[in-house]
């Protein structure tokens, strides 16, 4: 074997790997999707998913967790004033602004919020001494932290956003320990809740959740997405149609080709394998973070890593669920596979903190990380 | 549970009742089983999403995959080139020319008013079409393409094309169009095309029923033999995006033309005959007594068959409907119907021979003939006559008093024989076919007795008797050949034709008391052909319009209340080749209006520099061919000045 420095030798090789892979696929799909060119969108994927992932190191070797610990609260208020910064903003512009200009991308705070989130619930709970855990004073704290962002991102109104954000602070009230018997009789209460909360949807919202239980209904109107990312994914068979083949894409019948849909164009293009080469990629990146999660050494790395886990889980499950027509249209975009900045800094986020988790063996195993 | 109420803590107590052993190492094992059941769950869900994709993409592939090629594909018709119709020697009565047209792709559209307000100015397009394409627009989505105009002119086409570029959604088209050469002459013979209705697409559910350029036919032969002349529409394979706009074209399938329609009409001498009916308005039907083949089949006036398949306009239609007087839109050789008059009498007579009369007998006419205290009159007085004299010079006295022996149920099944009364079953032109009456039909029709008057009257071929010129022209044939002939507007297999069940030696006597009606000392002595050895036979007859009773001899006054002028004829009188009905509607006589066209159609089929140079000299005093007269009364009835001032104005 060939020496390699322990410089060198202890970057995450594997874990860099398989993002290039996954954001350099994405790239190659990106430039077919623009009719075989760079622009607007392959260069700017590559460019920023270069500037993330430097992030990303940044984070997980020069951030110590336990200031990550410590900050948790002040990010989660300071994303949570952002959040409320663009529905005031939004509001007095009249239309339902998310997003804050930034420069050089388009910086949408409930997307922070994801990381935040996870960061508040887990902080919380490692602080929470163990005797209180089925103690309601266990419980309602991150409910009022989950519920102020998850309302907020709801007025925008952005379902999938919030959906991401509850599923992220749940998971993580989840794994430290609360009873299962909250969650189980929740979960049998928002079953039989359902109807109510259909009502309180938009009715855009609701017209999507139709037309998602039945497409065919409206093969032209709203159920021309869900319709038209089933006929691509399954026009391409094994091995896809061929690179810049696709027509669906190219000819514009699949909408949303380079961002919430752009699973549909690969797919059309690389058939199933590509589809199994990609989850065989994002299962690599969730096997290494749910690791870090059980060998992590505090109690904060490890629900930070879990709830983390989660949330980049939630991405990929709900976005592929959704383009294969098991889901709802609900707008979440695909991790480093999309075109768009604000997702891919979430997930470069998540695996810099992770990261961090990783490398934080130096605190040792203390009750309260 | 320290600082709640009492009673909250209560509760809360038995909530939480539970007591677990919480402790930092229950916590971390409870961190562990529960993460694995996560990421287990989280395991799940990505198999099922693999199975998911496995399903669509390789059990539903293929359905997919034709859904993913209907999308991209598209099939753009071009409307097949309509058959020809061609006459006897292969002349084109009916061809396509290249139509030089303007369609929209409402897809490709971008301002659709500024777009229609371009076309108008530089296309010069009516009211009605503009709203016509507003609405087509609106309606039409995608690739499917929206008529605007055809049958442009160079110039027109031009100034579209050089602004290409400014029009988003033009797209100039070479097609094909409908042509009749002959114009007016053969618009009741071919009848003519127009686009399809509503109704029809709603009947066919055929895409190329909305392709603009296509047409069916609406009249005549063309809608007779529609599927025959129709042909295959080609097909363009075209690649396109969602929002309908065409990436490239994959493949073109050429068009099938339809069949070609051989008729048996002459196309010259049908052109010939329409042009001389003149300022007439009648018909005039020339058959073969060969075989029956229907060889000039005239209806004066008529419309344009062109400007019919062009897409007429409004005011045209109501110039052509509203002219009650002579009735352009009605085909009279089929649809006309009329008092025959004496141009029965030959058939009359022969009738009068199998009843066994012998034809040298003589009846004296004074002038009339009394029927009880009502008196019959005849033209003239024409003292004693036999038959042959009597069909000579149209004695009525003789007929009378023969239709009186032996009465009309005796002459009826001789005129049906003939083909009076007949619906012929020929191709695309539906039939008013008549009445032959006899006391049955009376009894039927009236529910009264037949009367002596009625035989009387009906011999003379007025009363109750009607027919159309068609049926005329097949009675002239068969009284000429002797054979059964069935007329026919379509080319035939040659076929043996059936004599009719009269003796020879009867025919030869009604034969030649219509060949002195021309060439002996007769009612049409004024019209012999001038042609060597070629000798003209006929009958005359003068019907009227009102009834005798009126007392007006239908000789002056209104035109709606003159006489009918009508004319049966053949020739050669040996060996009869052609035979003919014309009539000139309120022309006050056969031989005054009817014999004379009879004359120059038959001239025209033996010395054609004869009768162009009479046709001619006619023309110039009628003020031109049927195409300058029809485009100066349209004008007239528009109220503009004509066509030719136009241009000269500045």
């Amino acid at each position: 074997m060939i020496p390699v420095p322990q410089t060198i030798r202890h970057y995450p090789w594997g874990l860099i790997a398989t993002l290039v892979f996954i954001a350099g696929f994405g790239m190659l799909v990106l430039y077919s999707a623009a009719g075989g060119s760079f622009s607007p969108w392959a260069m700017t994927h590559g460019v920023r998913f270069g500037v993330f992932m430097t992030m990303a190191l940044v984070i997980g070797f020069y951030v110590p967790l336990a200031l990550i610990g410590r900050l948790a609260f002040i990010i989660y208020a300071a994303v949570a004033l952002l959040l409320c910064g663009v529905e005031v903003m939004g509001a007095i512009a009249g239309g339902s602004q998310r997003w804050l200009n930034v420069g050089f991308m388009k910086l949408q705070p409930s997307e922070l919020m994801k990381v935040a989130i996870v960061l508040a619930c887990a902080r919380f709970y490692s602080q929470l001494p163990p005797v209180e855990t089925p103690r309601l004073r266990a419980l309602w704290p991150a409910l009022v932290l989950i519920g102020i962002p998850a309302a907020l991102v709801m007025l925008q109104p952005d379902l999938g956003t919030a959906l991401a954000i509850v599923a992220g602070g749940v998971t993580v009230m989840f794994l430290a320990g609360l009873p299962l018997w909250w969650f189980v009789s929740v979960g049998i209460a928002g079953a039989a809740a359902l109807p109510v909360l259909y009502g309180m949807l938009h009715d855009y919202q609701q017209r999507r959740v139709l037309i998602f239980l039945n497409p065919e209904d409206d093969p032209l109107g709203a159920g021309y997405h869900i319709t038209q990312s089933k006929i691509a994914i399954g026009s391409g068979g094994l091995d896809g149609k061929g690179f810049l083949n696709g027509s669906q894409s190219h000819l514009d019948y699949l909408p949303e080709g380079h961002t919430d849909f752009i699973f549909a164009t690969m797919a059309e293009e690389w058939g199933l394998l590509g589809g199994l080469a990609l989850g065989l990629a994002y299962y690599f990146l969730l096997r290494w973070s749910t690791r870090v999660a059980l060998n992590a050494p505090t109690r904060f790395g490890k629900l930070t890593a879990a709830g983390l886990t989660m949330t980049i889980f939630f991405y990929i499950a709900i976005n592929l669920m959704m383009v294969m027509g098991l889901a709802p249209v609900v707008g979440i975009p695909l991790p480093l596979f999309s075109h768009g900045g604000s997702s891919m800094m979430t997930i470069m986020l998540c695996v810099g903190i992770i990261l961090a988790i990783q490398r934080d063996k130096s605190v040792g195993r203390k009750p309260f990380g | 549970m320290a600082g709640l109420d009492p009673p909250v803590a209560a509760i809360t107590q038995v909530m939480f009742s539970k007591s677990y052993p919480v402790s930092e190492a229950w916590r971390g094992f409870t961190f562990t089983r529960r993460a694995m059941l996560v990421g287990g769950t989280q395991m799940a869900i990505g198999g099922a999403l693999v199975a998911r994709m496995t399903y669509i993409s390789i059990v539903d592939n293929e359905r997919y995959v034709l859904e993913s090629e209907s999308n991209r594909l598209n099939l753009t018709l071009i409307p097949p080139r309509r058959g020809w119709i061609v006459d006897r020697r292969g002349k084109a009565l009916a061809d396509n020319r290249v139509s030089l047209r303007i369609d929209l792709i409402p897809d490709r559209v971008q301002d659709a008013d500024k777009l229609v307000a371009d076309l108008t100015r530089l296309l010069g397009l009516d009211a009605d079409t503009v709203q016509r394409v507003r609405r087509d627009l609106k309606e039409s989505a995608g690739y499917q393409p929206v008529a605007v105009a055809d049958n442009l002119d160079e110039a027109r086409f031009a100034s579209v094309l050089v602004r290409l570029t400014d029009l988003p959604g033009v797209a100039p088209a070479r097609g094909f169009a409908r042509n009749y050469p002959a114009g007016a002459a053969v618009g009741h013979l071919i009848g003519y095309v127009g686009g399809p209705t509503a109704e029809e697409y709603q009947k066919a559910r055929d895409p190329l029923y909305v392709t603009p350029g296509f047409k069916t036919g609406k009249d005549g032969l063309e809608k007779y033999f529609e599927p025959f002349l129709r042909g295959k529409p080609g097909a363009k394979r075209v690649e396109v995006t969602a929002r309908g706009k065409v990436v490239r074209e994959l493949g073109t399938q050429p068009d099938v033309q339809g069949n070609t329609l051989h008729l048996a009409i002459d196309g010259d001498l049908q052109d010939y005959a329409a042009r001389r009916m003149g300022m007439e308005s009648g018909a005039a039907v020339v058959i073969d007594c060969l075989n029956g083949d229907i060889v000039a089949f005239v209806s004066m006036p008529c419309f344009d068959p062109n400007s019919f398949s062009d897409g007429i306009g409004q005011k045209e239609w109501s110039w052509l409907n509203g002219d009650t007087d002579f009735k352009p839109l009605l085909n009279k050789a089929t649809r006309g119907l009329y008092p025959p008059g004496s141009t029965l009498k030959p058939m009359a007579a022969l009738a009068i021979l199998e009843a066994g009369v012998d034809p040298g007998e003589r009846i004296t006419c004074p002038g009339g003939y009394r029927l009880g205290n009502r008196v019959f009159r005849c033209l003239g007085r024409h003292g004693p006559v036999d038959m042959p004299t009597a069909i000579e010079k149209s004695c009525n006295t003789y007929f009378y008093a023969m239709a009186h022996r032996i009465g009309y149920d005796r002459i009826a099944p001789a005129a049906r024989a003939l083909g009076l009364g007949e619906d012929f079953r020929i191709s695309g032109a539906n039939q008013r076919f008549g009445t032959i009456p006899d006391s049955a039909w009376k009894q039927r029709k009236l529910d009264q007795a037949w009367t002596a008057s009625d035989s009387l009257n009906a011999v003379i071929g007025q009363g109750y008797v009607i027919v159309n010129p068609l049926q005329l022209a097949v009675m002239a044939a068969r009284i000429a050949s002797g054979k059964a002939l069935y007329p026919s507007l379509v080319a035939r297999k040659p076929e043996l034709i059936k004599p009719l069940a009269y003796a020879p030696e009867h025919l030869a006597v009604v034969r030649s008391g219509m060949d002195r009606v021309v060439n002996g000392n007769g009612t049409a002595v004024r019209s012999r052909l001038e042609l060597d050895g070629i000798k003209l036979a006929g009958k005359t007859g003068t019907a009227q319009v009102r009834g005798l009773a009126s007392g007006s001899r239908g000789q002056s006054g209104a035109r709606r209340y003159r006489d009918h002028g009508l004319f049966v004829c053949y020739a050669p009188t040996e060996n009869p080749r052609y035979a003919a009905a014309v009539i000139i509607e309120h022309g006050m006589g056969g031989a005054r209006a009817a014999a004379p066209v009879a004359k120059d159609i038959f001239t025209f089929l033996w010395d054609r520099e004869k009768a162009m140079a009479s046709l001619e000299a006619m023309e110039t005093s009628w003020g031109g061919t049927i195409a300058q007269r029809m485009a100066r009364d349209f004008a007239a009835f528009q109220g503009m000045p004509t066509r030719a001032s136009e241009i000269i104005l500045p």
